[in-house]
This record gives structure tokens, sequence and C-alpha cells, in this order.
């Protein structure tokens, strides 16, 4: 049984109704999009800005309402957006570890929160627990009297990670969990979340835009464009031997040492306007091997090859 | 609590304020045990008697009543119901505004559109109207003007919650399972309560004077109580025949407003985050120069740094943000400077046209040459000409150094006209072809575009352009790609490459990204707290890096084609720059340190083109 399956999800924004007039169709965000995590498994899902992703993961740990579609994890749906009852199960992990701290409550009173709410622990029995968490972020028992501010963006979010682990969830939800720390901070945080993962037993979805970070630390891959996943695979293939030509750019863009400087897209294209959405395939208009059916008809994820799925009518062959 | 004190009575006029308030506060605490008369027993044989008079210290009113008696007890009233009218504004407009402002939506448009109607009214037929319908009285003025109040608290904090309601520690907090009413009182409320703090100083005063106010109409406190306002309204007809009987509260009511207007203010300062740190303080046209030993000598590099430090003094502190940096640029080169946050590499590069903020920066050594000139200590009129016109900078958010309000052509031909005599039609069409140089398609079109109508790679495009406005010799780009996709980032880094190519221009080029710095760059100088560590040909650093912090910062990136691993992690953070260790600064990290490291200076080494700043190197250059 896998640990989380999504079917369907998807994510309308509505618009504001004109004065006159009926409103417009709203943005869609998260086109339907169907998959599933097995459990201890890392699923990465990669995307630039404006893919969905965020709304994607919002959605997954009850913090916004899908418009259709359903989560179920570990067999059971979960169809009522209420946070505390999806907390016990599945938790999320902040891109920006500083704001996700309220800047007037020690980090006692944050790792209590879910204990007290989300477990009913007694005062004796949260002490304990806590002090287990901290041990195994590798994070000091003093900090715990501290406030947000005297700690650098790390030790923040190694903080984040220990909130996040004190409401002992299956499923962890990390949206961009490195992005804006620093490079020699990153490897000891991604390092840290493996060795939780081992630890624990969890299952991670691992939300960057970040093609190098997403495959050191994924299975699987999920790729996003405009709403919709354009492709999935295992992580040693999806970027070696892409099938969709949208997850081919992406790997030509990422700078790569001793790969010379070439811009593999020269055209000033530009993403699709997500208030007017083309009817066919989003990625037609940037994509090379287009032909009238890609501008028409959406296509549809298939497989192709060895568990990797594409949406793509004209796939680059393996 | 103590810095807020101290900010506090920093301020002399809060301090004058907090004083008179606090002489009236003592004197109007102490009315009881005072030997006072009766405020209310007339005498109408000892009528207007003048202030200093025996036995009537502040004379008589017109029922011969002790007027400093009066007053002390008519103040305690009206410094009670200002702040008791206060209090209840406060906790009912900001319990309105904070609902609205956390929950959004419809509720928020029902509640703020009745507290607009309510604000519709001037306050003070307001006041009458509530006063009117609940009978006359102290109580009931009291009512009229928290009611009035109420809008102004709900309306402030409502904007205040509204930005809070949608930070990050509010979702964590739901997944925690905390209902509505616990996050709103435990985390909202102790998040706005400066903010109401704030505000209640700044209206207490308001509030006394329209207390006062209703009680002069007589709506107010009823004979033969007395208020401030009451004084004032029955010594009306009296006013010129006997003036000192309406000077003696109107005094006390100045007294009373002023003191807790200045003392608001001073809180209000000292509370407000901003202004704590010292953001408000302007900074200078140029960074401040204290430079304690003499410049070093020219060369012919087209810009040359030269053993450049610049610090921030911050209070007693000293972060020494640049500690003795040197680089040089030829024309068509490409210069990567490559470090952490914190490392000091943006400072290096505002400094180079004293675009550091100050206070409190200061620039204490070195020289920034160009073509020879220094630039460090110029006057402000040769930087002005430079700025842009010779050296231009690329920033990483162009969103934020556009300027939202203008079309970006309008900007584009002001980069033009700042240096450049033009009309503004051929301005415009120097500003389309900018926009050609850089690629953006349809540029006659888009040039009328505000930047929020343009994407993030647009914009960064814009930003190129208005950096080539002026075809300058020098280009320093501080991260221009972090913020940006990687399909856009490769569209920029190639568009880069072939300007300088095409151009000649030399490019510092500041990031922390090595796959960048490989692909774009000539040569690079990786920074460390403060300092270059190493510095030499790009290939020649990424293939055998000499330094250790170098080599351990490589191999701590993941790189697209590398597998699933486990990463090389550094141990440890960067040093605070205000406290840097003697010797090198990566000593406590270093897995290959010894004793000779942790003491001296240790100098940047080795046989050109490359160097390093280590004892033990890993490589020998």
């Amino acid at each position: 049984m896998p640990a989380l399956r999504v079917e369907n999800l998807a994510k309308t924004f509505p618009l504001r109704k004109p004065l006159f007039g009926s409103a417009a169709p709203g943005v869609r965000a998260v086109r339907p999009m169907s998959f599933s995590v097995e459990p201890g498994e890392t699923l990465g899902i990669v995307g630039e800005s404006g893919c969905g992703k965020s709304t994607l993961a919002r959605m997954l740990v009850g913090l916004l309402e899908p418009t259709e579609g359903r989560v179920e994890i570990a067999g059971r749906a979960l169809d009522n957006a209420d946070p505390a009852e999806f907390g016990k199960l599945i938790q999320y992990v902040f891109q920006d570890p500083q704001s996700s701290l309220n800047p007037r409550k020690t980090i006692r009173q944050v790792m209590e929160a879910p204990l007290k709410r989300l477990h009913g622990m007694a005062r004796p029995q949260r002490a304990a627990r806590i002090a287990e968490i901290f041990a195994s972020v590798n994070l000091r028992e003093e900090f715990l009297d501290r406030y947000p501010h005297e700690f650098s963006g790390g030790q923040a979010q190694r903080i984040g990670i220990a909130r996040a682990l004190a409401a002992s969830p299956r499923i962890i939800v990390l949206d961009e969990p490195v992005s804006a720390l620093d490079v020699s901070v990153q490897a000891q945080v991604l390092n840290l979340l493996a060795e939780l993962k081992a630890q624990f037993g969890l299952t991670y979805l691992f939300i960057s835009h970040d093609l190098a970070v997403v495959e050191a630390v994924s299975d699987r891959i999920v790729v996003l464009y405009f709403g919709s996943v354009v492709e999935i695979g295992r992580a040693e293939s999806v970027f070696a031997r892409p099938r969709h030509p949208y997850t081919k750019l992406l790997a030509d863009s990422a700078p790569v040492v001793g790969r010379p400087l070439t811009a593999p897209e020269q055209k000033g294209t530009e993403l699709p306007d997500p208030l007017d959405p083309p009817p066919g395939c989003a990625f037609a208009g940037r994509c090379p091997r287009a032909t009238d059916i890609c501008r028409t008809v959406m296509p549809d994820l298939t497989e192709m090859g060895e568990d990797q799925f594409a949406a793509c009518h004209h796939p680059i062959e393996g | 609590m103590s810095s807020f004190f101290h900010l506090l009575f920093r301020n002399r006029l809060a301090t004058l304020g907090a004083v008179v308030l606090a002489v009236i506060v003592l004197l109007v605490l102490l009315t009881p045990l005072l030997p006072l008369q009766n405020p209310d027993v007339t005498a109408t044989a000892d009528r207007f008697k003048r202030p200093f008079t025996e036995g009537h210290l502040l004379g008589t009113d017109h029922l011969g009543r002790d007027l400093l008696s009066r007053l002390l007890h008519g103040t305690r009233l009206s410094l009670a119901i200002g702040v008791a009218a206060a209090l209840i504004a406060a906790t009912i407009g900001s319990a309105i505004g904070i609902v609205a402002g956390y929950f959004g939506g419809r509720i928020d448009n029902v509640i703020m559109r009745c507290v607009d109607m309510l604000m519709a009214f001037p306050y003070i037929l307001l006041a009458l109207a509530i006063v009117a319908a609940l009978g006359p009285g102290l109580m009931n003025a009291l009512i009229a003007v928290a009611a009035v109040n109420v809008p102004f608290f709900a309306r402030n904090i409502r904007g205040i919650a509204v930005g809070l309601a949608g930070r990050e520690f509010i979702d964590a907090a739901r997944l925690a399972g905390m209902g509505h009413t616990r996050i709103i009182l435990t985390e909202l409320l102790p998040n706005v309560l400066p903010v109401i703090i704030i505000a209640m100083s700044t209206t207490v005063g308001w509030m006394i004077l329209e207390t006062a106010g209703l009680s002069f109409l007589g709506l107010g406190s009823q004979p033969p109580q007395a208020d401030l306002g009451s004084m004032l309204g029955e010594a009306r007809s009296a006013l010129i025949s006997h003036p000192h009987t309406s000077v003696v509260p109107g005094i006390m009511i100045f007294l009373i407003v002023m003191a807790i207007n200045l003392l608001g203010d001073g809180v209000r300062d000292a509370l407000d985050p901003r202004l704590r740190s010292g953001a408000l303080s302007r900074p200078r046209a140029t960074t401040m120069v204290d430079r304690d030993s003499p410049a070093p000598a020219p060369t012919d590099d087209l810009l040359a740094i030269q053993d450049l430090h610049t610090q921030f003094h911050v209070g007693e502190r000293i972060y020494r943000a640049v500690g003795g940096v040197s680089l040089a640029i030829k024309p068509g080169e490409c210069l990567g400077v490559i470090g952490e946050s914190g490392s000091g590499k943006s400072v290096t590069a505002l400094s180079v046209m004293g675009l550091v903020a100050s206070p409190p920066g200061v620039i204490t050594g070195g020289a920034v040459r160009f073509q020879g000139e220094d630039l460090i200590g110029a006057p402000y009129e040769a930087l002005r000409q430079k700025r842009g016109d010779r050296v231009a900078y690329i920033f990483q958010d162009p969103l934020s150094t556009l300027h939202p309000l203008y079309r970006i052509g309008q900007q584009l031909a002001e980069a033009i006209q700042s240096h450049d005599r033009i009309s503004n039609a051929v301005a415009r069409t120097r500003a389309i072809q900018l926009l050609k140089d850089v690629r953006i398609p349809n540029a006659e079109a888009r040039i009328d575009n505000y930047p929020h109508e343009m994407s993030g790679g647009m914009r960064q495009r814009v930003g190129i352009a208005m950096a080539l406005a002026n075809e300058p010799d020098v280009i320093i780009a501080d991260e221009p790609t972090t913020a940006l996709d990687v399909t856009v980032q490769a569209q920029i880094l190639s568009l880069l490459d072939d300007l300088r190519r095409a151009r000649g221009l030399a490019i510092i080029f500041i990031t922390h990204d090595f796959g960048v710095v490989a692909q774009l760059c000539d040569r690079v100088a990786v920074m460390y707290a403060g300092r270059i560590v190493e510095e030499g040909p790009t290939g020649a650093v990424l293939d055998a890096p000499a330094h250790p912090y170098t080599k351990r910062l490589i191999a701590c990136v993941p790189e697209l084609g590398g597998g699933r691993r486990v990463l090389a992690a550094i141990p440890g953070l960067p040093p605070m720059v205000d406290r840097l260790p003697p010797g090198c600064a990566f000593a406590p990290r270093c897995d290959k340190v010894q004793e000779g490291c942790r003491a001296g200076d240790i100098a940047l080494a080795g046989t050109a083109p490359r160097a390093v700043r280590c004892l033990f190197p890993e490589e020998e250059v």
C-alpha cells in the first residue's frame, strides 16, 4: 500500500467576478494530477517558479483545500482540510526557516505545540520527547529557551525539522528546505534529513527548483510544468535520459562545471499565460519538436521505458 | 526592556514629556491625601478670588469653589476617563482588527465596511449622537469617546494582522494542531501588541481632549462634579472679566496632552524595529572614508581594488566585512568572486563606487582605482559621473531595483539622460535598441511596460540593459541570476557572455554557484570571512583547489549527474566578522588544522596567476 496517494488532485484559484459579465474561469494552479509515494521513498518534485509545486505541497498538508481530487495517506482518505487531522500523518518543513518560527516564542514553546495539541502529552513526557528529538537533529538543549532571531539559517532549519518530527508524522513534505541556506550548510541539512529518514522510517516529498539537489536525495522525480506533471521517473534516469523535451531543457540549463556555456533556448520565450492557457500542451510554444497536434490536444502521461512516464506527443527516444 | 528605556530616554523631548506626566500623575494620585478643600462646596461670598490669595492658591471660580482643589480632582477624573476610553477602544478595535485580518475574505469585508461606515461620520457628530441617545453623563461620554475611536484601532491593527496572517509561522501553528482562537491569542496577539501600544500611546491625549470637549458642551460630567472640560465650560462666561478661571484648566489640558504626545512619539520611535536599528537615519550619498594609511600606488589595470578594508560600526561592535581584498580586472575579462553569505563579496562590490550605506559602513583602508584614479574618498560629483557611466551594477532582484511606478522605457531613458544630454525622442530610440541588445522580443511594445508586467527573466534583462545604457567599461553583477529559474539563468548567462565578448566589457561576477563560475568566468577569487582565500584561473582552481575551504566547498555542492549520495558537509558555521579568530578564519572548521594556523596573519602566496592563503595547502601553487 502506498504511503501517499494523490488522485486527480487539482486547484483552481477563482478570479474576482467583474461588475458586469460572468467571472473568468480562474487560474488553474494545479491541473488534475495523480501519483503515489511508497513508504520509505523520497519523491523529488522539481519545476520552475509558477509550476504549482508550492500549491501542491500546501494541498498535501491540508493548508489549502483542493478544488477536486483526493489525498490518501496509508489507504485512508483525508477529505476534510483540517490541518490538525493531517498534522499527525503528514508534516511540512518550510522554505524560510526564520519566518516559519514565531519571533515572540521560545523554541520550547514552538516545540511543545504539536506535542500538546496533536498528541495531548503531559509536561514531563513532552520534555523527554523534546530532548529525544533535539538529540536526533544535533541541537543542544540549551537552545530551547532562546528566541528564533538568535539562530543562524541552518540552525533555524534544524528547529523547523525538529518541529515537524515532533508530530511523529509518517510523511514529511519538504518545500525547498535548503534553498535559503548557504552551500556549506545545505549539505549538513541534506545529510541530516537522510539520517532522520533512516532512523524514523520516514517518507519524503522533496520539493526544489535545484535539479542537482533533488537528484542527490530522491528515489523518483516528478517534473512539473505549468501545473501538470510532464514526466515521472527514477532519479538516476530522468535527467540522464529525459523523454520530455522540457525535462531535457531543464537538465541542459543547469550550470555544470566543465560544460561550455550555451543557451539551450535562444529565443526570448516566456511561460504560457495562466489567465489564457494554451489548449494543447503548455510547453508547445517553447518546444523545438512541437507540431499541430501539440497545440490542440493535451498529451496524457504514458509509460515510456522502465518506470518512466512522460506526457508528450513526440517524446525523445531513449 | 532596559534597551527600550535607554532608547526612550535618549530622546530629550520624550523624557520631558515623561517627567511632566509623572509629576501630574503623582499629584492626582495623591489628591485624596492632600489637605485640600472640598471641591464642590460653594461660597458665593468668595467668588472670583484671584490666584495666590490667602487660602486659595489658584483663586476661586464663579461659585467661590477652590480652583486648586477642583483642578486636581478634575484632572484625576479626566485622566482616568481618557485612559479608560483608550483601553476600551484599543481592546475592542484591536479585537475587530485581528479577527478581520486573520480570517480575511468575506468576514473581513463585512467587518471593515461597518468600520468604514462609522468612520464616515465626523467624530464629534458621532459622539454627540451617542451621548444624545444615551443621555448626558460622564460614563456615557466615555462610551461615546471609546466608540468613536474603535475604527482607528480596527483599521490599524487589521493592516498588521493581514500581513502576519500570511506568514509561515501561522501555517506552522495550524499544522501543529492549534485552533483559530489559540492561534489568534498566542501567535498573532504577541506580535500585534507593540503596534497596539504605539497606537494607544499616541491617542490617549486625543481622547482626553475629546472627553473634555464633550464635558465643555455640558454632555460629560454633570455639576457639581469637576473635570477639565466642565471647568472650562463653566468659566466661559467669565472669560474676559476673570480669565484665570479658564486659564488654569486650560494650562493643565495643554500640559497633559503635550506630555502624553511627546512621550507617545518617543515610545513609538523606541518600539519601532526599523527606527531602533537606525534604518531611518538617512545614509550619506557616498560611503564614509576614514583611511589611516596612504593609498597604495596605482597600477595599469582597468579596475583595481587594492587592499580594501570596509567595516560596519554598529554601536560598540566593529564588523570587518572586508578585511584587505585586492582584485584587478582587464578589459574583456570576467572575474568570478565566489563566497557564502557574509563572506564580504557584496560589500567589496558596493565599496567600489562608494555605495555601502553610511552609517554604519566605513572604508578604513586601501584604494579602488579606475584607470589609475582613486575612487575612494573622491568627491561625490566625480563618483556620480562614473556611476553607471564607467562602472555599472546589476543586482540580484530587478523587482526591487526598478521603480514600480515608471515604465521601463522612462527608466532606461533617465539612465541615459543622466549622463548624456540628448532629447527624449533620441533617448527612447536608444532605449529600444538596448532592449533589442538584451534580446527582449517585441522591444517597441515592451518599452511601455511597467516592471510588474514582465517576468523575472525579462526584468533582469531590463536590469542588464540599464547597466549597458551608457556603454560602461566595467559591469559588477551581484548574483544576477540567483533569483531566476534555471532555464532563464542559462539565457542570461549566455547573454552576458556574448556582450562581454562583443563589447570588450570587463565583468566582476559575484555568485555562490561553482557551476556558473565555471561556465562564465576566466578567473575566480574565493572569499571567506572578508578575505580572499584563493584565486587563479577558473579551470585550475576548480580542478585542483589549493585551499581546504575551496576544496570542501566544491565537494559539498551536489552536481547534476552525480547520482544519489551522501554529501561531504563542512561542519560548523562561518565565523562572525566582528569576532574573527586570530590566524586563519577557516581553522575552526578545517580538518587539516595545526598549531600554526591559529596565530598570526597568513599571507596570500603563490606564483601568479594562482595564490592561496593557507599554510598547508592541498596543492602547491
